[in-house]
């Protein structure tokens, strides 16, 4: 039978029965090696990412790790003293507490503000704009989100301080609500964009089975898009509050710059990353200081590498659905 | 006669409580507009307020200008070239290494464990502090590699910095690309690179450029990373030099001029600061708009 057919072929289409024909063309030596050595180049960028985080935190850890071992340091006064005197010569303290309290009130009262008007903005976006004025807002968020964070602190020492001073009558300008709005404001755009996906990826059945009921696109939005969308709206404030906290710049410009606990909107704070920024300039490199300051980096590193991770977690839980 | 109306409640007879959701709609309606608003107008009125302090400095001399008196006068022009210098070196580094990568992420790696590591990787790099880049750039370049407070350090820095943009989206102009094409390569005996090289690169090519102008203006903007690396208050430079630095020297950068007449020089004539943000964010803002550009037109004449 199989013969049979062979022959039927070998008659039909003389060329397909040549074997010459159909082997395959041989390639040279070394263009199949040159091949080959370039796959492994692109598997190894594959792999920098994961070389570069690790090396990110090597290298700063490993210039920390010096002064883990210092009489003048002691972890749980690192964590929990608010005493941070890094320059004294009698009375060297590295308390980072007042600082750790500066990063978590600029970034909340950052999050008050920017996580209402950032998913107002995203619903608004996503379900009452009609197409043009859509891309419109879209493109503006995005060079909203291109800014300098340089640029926003100029911005806080001149504009808002300014309004700040006119509005309620503080002292100075810059302070715990200048960096809380700025960073607000940085911070939108991320929480805009990521929670218009999310919005975007609940099935558009959902809505009209909604509105098909009788209920208004609002009662919609609150009963059944925000569920829905629940956890992607998550992913969102958790990668704002992420931007927020490891912001360094505007922070630093716009804080006002004393280390101190914040009794109220209009005192002035540092944050962790401002800290680093402001001192490293000054910190002899090998000192104690300047270990300190590595350390903190370290801190801050975990910190962020949690909000993200968890965000990143968030994000593929919708996936796995 | 029946009433023509788009609202979907008012179709049936009007209630008290069918009235109260139209207002609840409104209300809503109009709550979230003010919202997206709020978002934009101030937006517009801080650009236009920064370009009105800003005028009496805002010149080509500006530009082309060194700073004088201690900065207090003069204009930005070994600032403006320093900025260019670590945005193109940074951009050597980090173009090749972030494209190879998101060539492996979306053509190679299968979807396992490992893998997943990656993605998670990128996404962490991309949500690390500027300021532990920094950090990382001063243990790892200045002092481990030995390269010092110099231009080279600094752009390295930028690229591992930045790498993240170019790898997010060129993945996506990658994964853009249909599936069908490359099946196609395969089925006449490509092997996965020539498919690569032949169909995949060409049909994506300019979605990696939108990433990589996208990175030219993350690179640009960044002044923490470079703040201790390379970057230096102030280097004297002829008018209009075009190479005026070395890899190993130090330079003055945009952003970080812009921080150091804003925040450390006493005095400083008061359109200088406004001006330098209004140069830097200018230049920021047309990078990214013609990174919108070029992805719209290429949505409009897209084959597939």
């Amino acid at each position: 039978m199989a013969e049979n057919q062979d022959s039927v072929l070998a008659a039909e289409y003389p060329l397909l029965s040549d074997q010459k024909a159909l082997s395959l063309p041989k390639r040279p030596f070394w263009v199949i090696t040159a091949e080959r050595a370039f796959e492994w180049i692109i598997r190894l960028s594959g792999v920098s990412a994961i070389l570069f985080v690790l090396a990110i935190f090597f290298f700063v850890f490993k210039e920390a790790i010096p002064v883990l071992f210092s009489e003048n340091f002691n972890i749980v006064q690192f964590l929990f003293s608010t005493k941070w005197y890094p320059t004294s010569a009698v009375n060297v303290r590295y308390g980072t507490f007042s600082l750790i309290i500066g990063s978590f009130s600029v970034t909340i009262l950052a999050m008050l503000i920017a996580v209402p008007f950032g998913l107002g903005a995203a619903i608004y976006i996503s379900e009452f704009c009609e197409k043009r004025r859509k891309e419109m807002l879209k493109i503006i968020i995005e060079l909203l989100a291109a800014i300098p964070s340089v640029v926003w602190g100029f911005i806080g020492i001149t504009v808002m301080s300014k309004l700040i001073v006119n509005f309620t009558g503080a002292p100075a300008g810059v302070n715990l609500l200048n960096g809380g709005l700025i960073l607000a404001l940085m911070s939108v755009p991320i929480i805009v964009s990521i929670g218009e996906d999310a919005l975007k990826a609940v099935p558009d059945s959902y809505r009209e089975a909604a509105l098909s009921m009788g209920a208004t696109k609002w009662q919609m939005i609150y009963r059944v898009l925000l569920p829905a969308a629940k956890s992607g709206l998550l992913a969102a404030v958790l990668l704002g509050i992420g931007r927020a906290a490891g912001e360094t710049m505007a922070v630093l410009m716009a804080t006002g710059h004393s280390v101190q606990i914040p009794m109220s909107l209009i005192d002035s704070v540092r944050t962790l990353t401002a800290n680093i920024a402001a001192e490293l300039g000054e910190a002899p490199a090998g000192s104690d200081h300047y270990r300190v300051l590595f350390l903190t980096g370290v801190l801050l590193f975990c910190i962020t590498f949690a909000v993200n991770l968890t965000a990143d977690l968030v994000i593929r839980g919708i996936r796995g659905k | 006669m029946i009433q023509q109306q788009s609202n979907s409640s008012s179709r049936f007879t009007r209630t008290s409580f069918t009235s109260r959701k139209e207002w609840y709609e409104t209300a809503a309606k109009w709550a979230f507009l003010i919202m997206a608003m709020s978002l934009v107008i101030p937006l517009l009125m801080i650009v236009g307020y920064l370009i009105f302090k800003a005028s009496p400095s805002l010149s080509w001399s500006f530009l082309v200008d060194v700073p004088i008196r201690g900065m207090r006068e003069g204009g930005i022009w070994p600032a403006f070239i320093g900025t260019l210098y670590l945005v193109i070196i940074s951009l050597l580094i980090s173009t090749p290494v972030g494209v190879l990568a998101a060539v492996y992420l979306n053509e190679y790696a299968k979807d396992n464990f490992f893998n997943r590591i990656i993605n998670m990787a990128v996404i962490n790099l991309a949500g690390v502090p500027s300021i532990v880049h920094a950090l990382f750039g001063l243990g790892a370049f200045v002092y481990a590699a030995g390269f010092g407070y110099s231009i080279i350090s600094a752009s390295l820095t930028l690229a591992i910095m930045t790498l993240p943009v170019i790898i997010a989206s060129t993945r996506e102009a990658l994964a853009s690309v249909p599936m069908s094409f490359r099946e196609a390569c395969w089925n006449v005996g490509a092997t996965r690179w020539q498919a690569i090289k032949a169909v995949v690169l060409p049909n994506s090519i300019s979605g990696i450029l939108t990433g990589i102008i996208l990175q030219v203006s993350r690179a640009a903007g960044e002044t923490a990373p470079i703040m201790f690396t390379g970057a230096v208050f102030f280097k004297a430079v002829e008018k209009g030099d075009l190479f005026p630095y070395q890899l190993t020297d130090q330079c003055m950068a945009l952003s970080m001029h812009l921080y150091t007449v804003a925040t450390q020089v006493p005095d400083v004539k008061e359109s200088i600061p406004f001006a330098t943000a209004v140069v830097l964010l200018g230049s920021v803002l047309l990078v990214n708009a013609s990174a919108i550009a070029l992805r719209v037109w290429l949505r409009n004449r897209k084959k597939w």
